[in-house]
C-alpha cells in the first residue's frame, strides 16, 4: 500500500519458489534528512545505473533538518573571501578543526547553496532579486543565506521533492535500522525493521552511508527532536568504526525554558540583545566586546555559542538571572526591532514565542536559557566521508570530518550536510561500483539479528520501564557533561552509565504486537543512546584541558601540547572502549588565541 | 484549573481488534504549558508502553503528530490540554486514512500523489551553476511562498469531505505544492503538471468547501490554491483547442 513498500516489491517478486530474494542495492543510506537526500541525489547523478536505498525511521521530510532555522553560510559577497570564512570556522572551533576539510568546505559551500537555489529553495532575496545574506555568530562577514527563519525546513523539502525525480532512489520509509552487517572487513548491508508490518529484513548493499544526524536526546533539555538518538553513531561504533571528538557538545544559548524550543541566532543577528535580570547586556563582562546599538560582527550577541552559553552559567553564579519554574533564564530583547522587521526576517520566532511561551517578542522579553543543540563529534571520516571501515561512509551531524572542531559556528551545519553529503555520495558510488555481492556470512548474521530482535524484545518480561533508565541517563549526562565539567563528576558518570547499559537489557516491553511497535524501537534507541553517552563521558574525562565547548573546571586552560588532537574512541569486542588521539591537520592557520569583540 | 485531565484514546491493534477500535481512558497531568502530545508521552512513559503514535520535533514543523482531537484535525504538539479543561479529551487518528495501529494512520496515498504532480523545478534548459542564481525579486518570492510552507501534516486531507468520499481526489496539499512550483518564477513545468491536475480527480474534484484552509496549521490556504488553479486550468484547456503547444 505504501510507496516505499511498493517500490521495493519488484525485488521480491523476482523470487520464484519458496526462497524470498533479499532486497539489495548498490548504496544504502541510513537516514533521509539533508545529508542523506543530498547524498542520494549525488549518487544518482554520479552513476545513474546504481540503485539507491534511503532507509529512514521517519518519512524523509520529517527528518530533523526540518527544524534548522537561521541559515546556511557560504561566501557570496564581493567584500568576503573563502579565507575569511575558513578563518572564522577554524578560530570558532578553537583550532580543533582539520584545515584541509575546512578549505574544501568553504570552497564548495557556495556552489552547493546555489544548486539548492536552482532546485527551487525559496531563499530570501535582495530587492533586485539576488540572494540575501545576514550576519551570524562568530562570522566576520555577511554570508549566511536564509529562507526567513525556516531555512532547514525549506532546504529539506526542496531536497526531498527534488529527490522524487530520480527513479533509482528507493525509499524505505519508516524502517528502523538495528545493525550494520560486516564481513570480510567491509560493510555489506543492514538489518531493519519495517515499522508498519513489523517485518525484519536484511537489506544488502555494496556501500552504506550513515546520515542519521545527532544525539541531543541523550540529554534531558535539548532542541533536538525525539528521533535524535545517535542511532547511526552507535551503529557505526558497534560495527567497528571509531567515533571522533564526542566530548564536544554544543549548547545553544537561546532555548525556550521547559520546551527547549530553539530561538534562532538570527534573532541576535538581526539586532536582538541578551540581557540579565537587571536589563544589562551582560556579555560585555565576558571578554566579548562592548555593547553597540547595532550588531557588530564577532562581538557581543554575535559571539560564538560556546562562549555565550558559558557566560550564562557565570551570570547564574552571580545571581543575575531570573528564576522560573524551569530554572534560571536571561532575556532576549527584540522589542526595539519592531513588528515589521520581526515579521519579515524572523516570523517563526514570533510564531513559536506566541504559541509555546505566550509571549509576543514585539512587545515583550523572551525568556531563554542554554540548551543542548548539536554534536560536534561523530563517526570519524576522511574528507570524502569514508570511515576507516571499508564500505561505510558518514555525513552530516552523524559524522565528524571535522570542520567544527571544538565549537561549531551557527549556519555552518546546513552547508556542511550538503558539501559532505554530496562528497560521501560520490565516494560511495565509486566504491560500490567495484564491489561484489554480499557474502553468505552476512545473510547468516542477518538471521541472527532477526531472532535477537524477536526473542529479546517481544518475548520477555522486564524489570523496569524504559523511561526509568532514560531519565537516569538524562540526569547523569546533565550533571557530568554539561557546559562546565569536572573529572570527578565525569568519573562517576562513567560508572553510572556502565550500570545503565546493563539495565537497558532488562527493561519491560509490554507491547507484543509487531504492528508499529514503538516501544521496541524506544528500547533499541535507548540502547544506542547509552553507547553514545558512554563515548561522550569517556572522552570528556580523558581530555584534561578546556577547549571550545569542552570546559573542565579542573583543567581551565587549553593545552595544545597534549590535546591539539582529535579523540578517537573505539569499541572493543567485550563492550569496553579505548581512546586514542589523532593529530589535527593544520594547513595555513597556526593555533592562536580566539579573540572576539575586538 | 483542574490539575489533571482525562484522555480518551483510540486503541487499535489489527491482531486483536478485528471489529475496530476501542477507547481507553488515561488520567494525565494538565499543567498550562502541556500540549496533547505531552499527555500522550506521559501515558507512554508512565502508564502504558503499548500506546503507539508518531511524533518528532514538538515545535510544529516536522508534520508528524497530526491526530483528531475532540473531532478536529490538529497537530498535537501545538494543541494545549488546558484548552480542553475540564475534559475529557478524545484523541483519535486522522480521518480519511487507513489506520495502522492506535493513533498511526497510513499516508502512503499522499506520498504517491505528491510525486505525480512533479513537485520540483522543471525547465527547458538549466542555467549552469557558474552563471549564479536565478534572480527572483521579493515580490516574485511572495507569489508562491505561502504554498511552500506546507509541512505535509495531512490535516487538510483529514478535513476534506471530497477526499473522504473519493480517495482518488488528489487532495489539497498535493495541489498546493503543485501550485507552489507553477507560481515559482524559476519554473517552466506548469504545462506538464496541467495534465495531471486537470484530470477529474485533480482540481475539478474540489467543491470549495474550504475546510482544508481552516485546519491548516501553517496558513497555506490550499483552497485558495485550488480555486486559483481552476481558473488557470480552464483558460489553458481552452487554449489547447485553439493553439498548438508551441504557442502557449
Amino acid at each position: 500500500m505504501r510507496l516505499s513498500y511498493d517500490q521495493s516489491m519488484p525485488l521480491r517478486e523476482e523470487s520464484v519458489g519458496t526462497m524470498a530474494v533479499i532486497p539489495s542495492h548498490d548504496v544504502l543510506l541510513v537516514g533521509g534528512g539533508g545529508a542523506g537526500l543530498r547524498a542520494a541525489i549525488a549518487i544518482a547523478e554520479t552513476n545513474p545505473k546504481l540503485t539507491i536505498a534511503v532507509v529512514s525511521k521517519v518519512y524523509p521530510m520529517r527528518s530533523h533538518t526540518v527544524s534548522a532555522e537561521g541559515g546556511a553560510a557560504a561566501v557570496i559577497r564581493q567584500d568576503d573571501s573563502l579565507d575569511e570564512h575558513a578563518y572564522d570556522t577554524i578560530s570558532g572551533g578553537d583550532w580543533l578543526t582539520d584545515q584541509d576539510a575546512v578549505e574544501a568546505f568553504v570552497q564548495e559551500a557556495p556552489q552547493e547553496l546555489l544548486r539548492l537555489e536552482h532546485w527551487g529553495c525559496p531563499w530570501s532575496r535582495e530587492p533586485d532579486g539576488r540572494i540575501g545574506v545576514r550576519p551570524f555568530g562568530g562570522m566576520k562577514k555577511m554570508r549566511t543565506w536564509f529562507a526567513a527563519d525556516k531555512t532547514g525546513f525549506h532546504m529539506l523539502h526542496t531536497l526531498f521533492q527534488t529527490s522524487l525525480k530520480y527513479s533509482k532512489v528507493f525509499r524505505y520509509d519508516e524502517w528502523f535500522v538495528t545493525k550494520l552487517l560486516v564481513d570480510d572487513g567491509r560493510v555489506q548491508g543492514v538489518v531493519a525493521i519495517d515499522l508498519m508490518s513489523g517485518k525484519i529484513e536484511t537489506i544488502t548493499a555494496r556501500a552504506v552511508i550513515v546520515c542519521t544526524g545527532g544525539c541531543g536526546r541523550v540529554f534531558p533539555f535539548t532542541t533536538n527532536a525525539s528521533i535524535k538518538n545517535g542511532d547511526g553513531m552507535a551503529l557505526a561504533y558497534r560495527a567497528g568504526a571509531p567515533l571522533k571528538d564526542m566530548e564536544f557538545i554544543q549548547y545553544h544559548p537561546t532555548g525556550l525554558p521547559f520546551t527547549g524550543i530553539l530561538i534562532t541566532e538570527a534573532a541576535r543577528a538581526e539586532g536582538g540583545y541578551l540581557v540579565n535580570k537587571d536589563g544589562y547586556r551582560y556579555l560585555q563582562d565576558y571578554n566579548l566586546g562592548t555593547p553597540e546599538p547595532k550588531p557588530v560582527f564577532r562581538s557581543m550577541e554575535l559571539g560564538p555559542r560556546d562562549r555565550l552559553s558559558q557566560a550564562f552559567v557565570k551570570e547564574v553564579e552571580k545571581g543575575r538571572t531570573v528564576e522560573t519554574p524551569y530554572g534560571p533564564v536571561v532575556h532576549l530583547d527584540l522589542r526595539h526591532l519592531g513588528e515589521k522587521m520581526i515579521e519579515s526576517k524572523i516570523p517563526f520566532v514570533r510564531e513559536l514565542c506566541l504559541k509555546y511561551q505566550n509571549v509576543d517578542p514585539v512587545t515583550e522579553l523572551i525568556p531563554v536559557r542554554p540548551v543542548v543543540h548539536y554534536m560536534m563529534g561523530g563517526v570519524h571520516t576522511d574528507i570524502n566521508g569514508a570511515t576507516p571501515l571499508a564500505g561505510l561512509y558518514a555525513a552530516g551531524e552523524a559524522a565528524c570530518v571535522s570542520i567544527n572542531g571544538a565549537n561549531r559556528l551557527g549556519s555552518n551545519s546546513l552547508p556542511e550536510l550538503l558539501v559532505f553529503g554530496a562528497r560521501a555520495g560520490r565516494a560511495a558510488a565509486e566504491y560500490a561500483s567495484a564491489q561484489k555481492d554480499a557474502s553468505q556470512a552476512v545473510l547468516a548474521q542477518g538471521k541472527d539479528e532477526q531472532s535477537r530482535l524477536d526473542k529479546v524484545f517481544l518475548q520477555k518480561s522486564g524489570r523496569e520501564r524504559i523511561a526509568a533508565v532514560r531519565d537516569e541517563m538524562h540526569k547523569t549526562m546533565e550533571e557530568s557533561a554539561g557546559i562546565y565539567r569536572t573529572g570527578a563528576s565525569l568519573g562517576r558518570a562513567v560508572d553510572t552509565l556502565r550500570g545503565l547499559r546493563d539495565r537497558v537489557a532488562g527493561v519491560t516491553i509490554e507491547d507484543r504486537s509487531r504492528t508499529f511497535n514503538t516501544e521496541r524501537v524506544a528500547a533499541l534507541e535507548l540502547s544506542f543512546m547509552l553507547d553514545v553517552a558512554d563515548a561522550i563521558v569517556n572522552t570528556a574525562l580523558l581530555r584534561e584541558e578546556s577547549r571550545g565547548a569542552h570546559q573542565r573546571t579542573d583543567f581551565p586552560a587549553r593545552d595544545d601540547q597534549r590535546f591539539l588532537a582529535h579523540s578517537l574512541i573505539h569499541r572493543k569486542p567485550d563492550g569496553s572502549s579505548a581512546v586514542e588521539y589523532l593529530p589535527v591537520t593544520i594547513t595555513r592557520w597556526p593555533p592562536a588565541e580566539r579573540v572576539y569583540g575586538s | 484549573m483542574a490539575d489533571r485531565i482525562t484522555l480518551q484514546v483510540a486503541r487499535y491493534r489489527p491482531e486483536e481488534n478485528a471489529e475496530g477500535p476501542t477507547f481507553q481512558e488515561y488520567e494525565v497531568p494538565c499543567p498550562k504549558d502541556w500540549v496533547v502530545l505531552d499527555g500522550l508521552n506521559y501515558v507512554k512513559d508512565q502508564l502504558d508502553g503499548t500506546l503507539s503514535y508518531r511524533w518528532s520535533c514538538r515545535m510544529g514543523i516536522c508534520g508528524s503528530c497530526g491526530m483528531t482531537v475532540n473531532g478536529e484535525p490538529k497537530l498535537t504538539c501545538a494543541t494545549f490540554l488546558a484548552d480542553y479543561a475540564p475534559g475529557p479529551v478524545r484523541v483519535e487518528p486522522l480521518r480519511n486514512f487507513p489506520v495502522v495501529r492506535d493513533l498511526v494512520s497510513e499516508i502512503g496515498d499522499f506520498m504517491r500523489k505528491l510525486a505525480t504532480v512533479k513537485p520540483w523545478i522543471i525547465r527547458d534548459t538549466d542555467k549552469p551553476l557558474s552563471e549564479g542564481e536565478y534572480r527572483q525579486t521579493p515580490a516574485q518570492l511572495e507569489n508562491y511562498k505561502q504554498f511552500s510552507m506546507c509541512i505535509n501534516c495531512m490535516l487538510c486531507y483529514a478535513a476534506c469531505p471530497v477526499y473522504g468520499l473519493d480517495p482518488k481526489f488528489i487532495g489539497p496539499a498535493a495541489i498546493a505544492l503543485a501550485q507552489r512550483y507553477n507560481l515559482d518564477s524559476r519554473d517552466e513545468g506548469a504545462g506538464e503538471r496541467l495534465e495531471i491536475l486537470s484530470q477529474h480527480e485533480g482540481i475539478w474534484g474540489c467543491t470549495f468547501v474550504g475546510e482544508c484552509t481552516k485546519v491548516c496549521p501553517k496558513n497555506v490556504d490550499p483552497a485558495g490554491a485550488i480555486q486559483r488553479y481552476k481558473l488557470h486550468a480552464a483558460v489553458e484547456t481552452m487554449k489547447t483547442f485553439f493553439m498548438p503547444r508551441g504557442a502557449r
